[in-house]
């Protein structure tokens, strides 16, 4: 296995901000790599400067072996960018938009029906050709601009929060797709704020404020977490949350479902023993309490309470 | 330059043109309007100067001359008193644009030294109204003769080019310029910027696309149209303004292009630095609005200002292109006879056109 995508060091200021300070990262071909963290992390400035759209102030990135610097329009060649904003064009057609990106980015003129066949078919959005991108529903936007930047066969997929503001079903089958593109050898590197949809790929790294936290494959992420997690199931779940809350601070404290998930980062472990207790005079024995299994979420969450210190 | 690119980037641009109903109306509308609203709002003509007079003689002969001024068509007596104090009151006021004082010996002169004099005094803020009135006052007691003797005092002005003073000559072939400049800075900017604003641009950009493709495919759809503009209000000058076109239309038609050319350099070069379709708009009207008009010899000629704004009306393209194009248009030039303007206006065009593709970043400009 070669790198496919290689970061080193990189910094970022924007005026008197700093968006990246000193990242350093590795992206495996066919490897499928989240990018994790808030709004503001850093996420889309370091994308932009793997896709050379940026210029980093100091460090270097290379894709496919070209170096950010040195071979720009070689990078451009081979990799397929979706930016964060919807950035078709939206009084072109779904047929219009795919032509033009196919004659922008080289698809020879005998090759282009055919590789616009497969996109549609792809995306399902065969039925839709005429439609003008703009009238297009938020999920088939994303499938849209996909497509789009899918029509040479880049050998690496840069998307950059693909999946911000679509819909729950359209979200699942964007995530198909993409698990269909890594199967058939595309290297992605996906940015997200939903934790959950790193769990589907094979490593991530965790972004905070221009740095990165944690890097490693997704379960090496879930057994970073340190510390106890909880889960209490019981009748009155708004009550027994807020008597924890008494004890715990209000950002560990979630109500799922049918149970409360308490998320104790290792130097609130202690405080274990006093829900117990807690629990015990409100009626819930100690069956009712479960450990569970840390998420990628629960890492991030303990790791960011580790920074703050 | 790769023609796949390019020729993406051309068809795209004329889907956006023709799809939206607001584009078409900037493009075709808006021309038009101006050229019949400037055309008829600005009007140099002055059809009648209203006159005070001051008769202090208040003879049979002072009131011959009141009543051939009246008659002559040019002029309009407003007020008609004695007391040549009043004179000043009568312009701030203005209740009249110049005032004829016509002295107590007038009578006495004429008929006895046959040299009377009549005293004028013109509202002088505006130079343009002033020296026409001045030039229709000269005129009419140039021509003047009353009880069979002239008035001893001959001078008959001969106007070139424009011999009848009809200002829609000397308006429509400016009026062409600034519509062309404005508009072809306009669009070429406002385009630029939305594919900036829309966050387009950075999508286009991770694709082997080269500066020249983008501007030329930018550029090539908005020359077309403002080709087709431009031979669409030079045909309502002619026809409706009755222009004439007295030079070769295909010599104006291949000068007109080198001078969207240098417009629609402008236009690149604003959209180089602003992000933002509004701040386009309103820096495209700023820079081409304001020396296309003040500092082109469109309105105020240029030989009457100081050295530094002549100095800037030389780069000014309007400048180089009035010249151009009143010179074909009323004088019949031809290009052989306009080298120099034509010399000036490529230079203009090549270091706009160098400057803005040289300009253009294939890198985002900020972090948003």
């Amino acid at each position: 296995m070669s790198s496919m995508i290689e970061v080193k060091g990189l910094e970022k200021s924007f005026a008197n901000n700093k968006a990246l300070a000193s990242v350093s990262l590795d992206v495996e071909e066919g490897e499928m790599f989240a990018l994790l963290g808030p709004d503001g992390a850093g996420k889309t400035t370091l994308m932009r400067i793997v896709c050379t759209l940026l210029d980093a102030d100091r460090g270097d990135a290379s894709l496919g072996g070209f170096s950010v610097s040195g071979e720009p329009e070689k990078i451009r060649e081979i990799v397929g960018y979706m930016p964060q904003r919807f950035s078709l064009y939206g009084d072109l057609t779904v047929r219009e938009n795919l032509d033009f990106f196919a004659r922008l980015l080289g698809v020879p003129r005998r090759k282009r029906e055919e590789r616009m066949k497969e996109l549609l078919e792809f995306s399902r959005l065969g039925g839709f050709v005429s439609r003008r991108a703009e009238a297009l529903s938020g999920g088939m936007k994303q499938k849209l601009a996909l497509s789009c930047v899918l029509i040479h066969q880049p050998k690496v997929l840069v998307l950059d929060e693909p999946t911000t503001g679509v819909d729950p079903v359209s979200r699942r089958e964007f995530w198909r797709m993409l698990e269909e593109l890594k199967s058939k050898g595309t290297t992605i590197l996906v940015s997200t704020p939903y934790m959950n949809e790193a769990e589907r790929c094979d490593r991530a790294a965790m972004m905070y404020a221009g740095r990165i936290l944690f890097n490693g494959t997704t379960d090496e992420v879930r057994s970073a977490f340190e510390g106890e997690i909880l889960e209490v199931k019981s009748g009155e779940l708004k009550r027994l949350a807020a008597r924890i809350k008494e004890v715990v601070p209000t950002r560990f404290v979630q109500i799922l479902g049918d149970r409360i998930r308490v998320v104790l980062p290792a130097k609130y472990a202690h405080i274990e023993k006093d829900i117990s207790a807690l629990l015990l005079t409100e009626g819930v024995g100690t069956d009712g309490i479960e450990k569970a299994a840390p998420g990628i979420e629960d890492t991030f969450i303990a790791l960011m309470e580790g920074r703050d210190e | 330059m790769n023609i796949e690119r390019f020729g993406a980037i051309l068809s795209k641009e004329f889907i956006h043109i023709f799809r939206d109903p607001r584009s078409v109306f900037i493009i075709f509308i808006l021309p038009i309007l101006m050229m019949f609203l400037f055309g008829y709002a600005i009007d140099l003509n002055m059809k009648e100067v209203r006159i005070a007079v001051s008769d202090q003689c208040s003879t049979s002969l002072s009131r011959e001359l009141v009543s051939r001024l009246q008659s002559s068509g040019y002029f309009k007596v407003t007020r008609y008193f004695e007391d040549p104090a009043r004179s000043d009151d009568m312009l701030l006021g203005r209740k009249a644009q110049a005032v004829v004082i016509i002295p107590r010996d007038f009578e006495e002169r004429f008929t006895v030294e046959g040299d009377a004099s009549v005293g004028v005094v013109i509202d002088g803020s505006n130079a343009n109204t002033a020296s026409l009135i001045q030039g229709y006052i000269k005129g009419f007691f140039g021509g003047l003769s009353m009880r069979g003797q002239k008035v001893p005092l001959e001078i008959r002005p001969v106007m070139l080019y424009n011999r009848d003073m009809k200002s829609s000559n000397f308006i429509v072939p400016g009026l062409v310029a600034l519509i062309m400049m404005m508009l072809g800075a306009l669009l070429t900017s406002v385009t630029i910027a939305r594919e900036k604003e829309t966050g387009t641009m950075e999508q286009i950009l991770v694709s082997p696309i080269r500066p020249i493709e983008i501007v030329a495919g930018k550029v090539v759809p908005y020359l077309v149209l403002a080709v087709a503009i431009a031979g669409l209000i030079i045909a309502i000058g002619h026809f409706w303004f009755g222009v004439p076109v007295e030079g070769s239309l295909a010599e104006l038609a291949l000068l007109s292009i080198l001078f969207l050319l240098t417009a629609l350099s402008v236009g690149l070069l604003i959209s180089s630095v602003v992000d933002s379709q509004q701040v386009a708009m309103m820096l495209s009207l700023f820079a081409t609005l304001l020396p296309s008009t003040m500092l082109s010899g469109f309105i105020f000629p240029l030989a009457s200002m100081p050295l530094p704004l002549r100095l800037i009306a030389r780069v000014v393209p309007a400048t180089h292109y009035l010249v151009i194009i009143r010179g074909i248009m009323l004088k019949g030039n031809t290009m052989g006879q306009l080298w120099r303007e034509i010399a000036a206006l490529s230079v203009i065009a090549l270091v706009f056109l160098l400057a803005a593709t040289k300009r253009f970043s294939l890198k985002l400009s900020s972090g948003k």
